[in-house]
């Protein structure tokens, strides 16, 4: 897989670091990974840190979306960590509410709610 | 469809081809330079860089690819975008339009969200000759 997205175990969960110049192409490797280190470490959690991100639009809202679904299907939940307030309010005017995953205000903080369970 | 403003981008600052995804970062990574440049905010940055960043993959995604221009409207204190395709153009466009319609699987969002998002937009689409939209940020 190439270097621009990045999965990191951190305690009970799979960090995703999303880079800002994120491709179709690379989505797709991602999704790949993303799905078999779930199965292969049993994780509780996928934490999607997107503080690189300059703006979310629908195509990276959906990869996003697809994502927390992926980890849905294998009984991990999804936290959105590192959202800049612009691109919340401008994800807001899109209409994109991002339905299938939590926002967590940080790593830390996603980390301490899948603590809890 | 209402005549372009006579001095839309009146400077222009720079030109791409729209072909991958690849491009439609680029073109709006360079609007959101050319609007931090001149003290737009953080807000109206990530707004207009987004509407930009939907209507440059809509080029790609529906149009078959096209041509991305940005420039100065110094007159009126606007950064001008326009993205142009000769693909099959939009034969309903107030269906297009609304949030929730998309021939491609996709949210549907992308056209009305970009209108929203900009501080003046314009689409004008010929049926099998292609589709231009103009979108302009006050600065
Ligand atoms: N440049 C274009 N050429 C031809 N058809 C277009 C063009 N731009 C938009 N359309 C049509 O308008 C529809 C709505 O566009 P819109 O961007 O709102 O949604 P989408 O691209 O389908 O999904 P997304 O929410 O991911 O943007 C598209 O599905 C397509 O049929
Ligand atoms: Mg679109």
């Amino acid at each position: 897989m190439s270097g621009v997205a990045s999965i990191h175990l951190v305690e009970n969960a799979l960090l995703v670091s999303i880079q800002d110049d994120v491709t179709d192409t690379e989505i797709i490797d991602l999704q790949d990974a993303l799905s078999n280190r779930i199965a292969d470490e049993n994780v509780d959690g996928v934490i999607v840190d997107i503080s690189a991100l300059e703006i979310v639009d629908t195509f990276v809202g959906r990869v996003i979306a697809q994502l927390a679904g992926i980890s849905r299907l294998l009984a991990a939940e999804t936290y959105v960590v590192g959202m800049r307030p612009a691109v919340a309010v401008t994800l807001v005017e899109l209409g994109m509410y991002l339905p299938q995953t939590r926002t967590a205000l940080s790593l830390s903080h996603a980390l301490a709610q899948l603590r809890r369970g | 469809m209402a005549e372009p403003q006579p001095d839309f981008l009146h400077k222009i600052l720079q030109r791409i081809d729209l072909k991958t995804g690849k491009d439609a970062v680029q073109a709006r990574q360079v609007v959101a330079r050319e609007l931090k440049a001149r003290g737009v905010s953080a807000l109206r940055v990530t707004r207009f860089a987004t509407a930009v960043s939907e209507i440059a993959r809509n080029v790609i995604v529906h149009g078959g690819g096209g041509h991305f221009t940005v420039g100065l409207n110094a007159a009126t204190s606007y950064l001008d975008v326009e993205c142009r395709d000769r693909g099959r153009g939009i034969p309903d466009i107030d269906q297009a339009m609304k949030d929730g319609f998309t021939t491609a699987g996709g949210l549907g969002r992308g056209l009305g969200g970009a209108k929203r998002l900009s501080d003046r937009f314009e689409i004008e689409t010929v049926p099998g000759q292609g589709t231009t939209v103009r979108m302009s940020a006050k600065i």
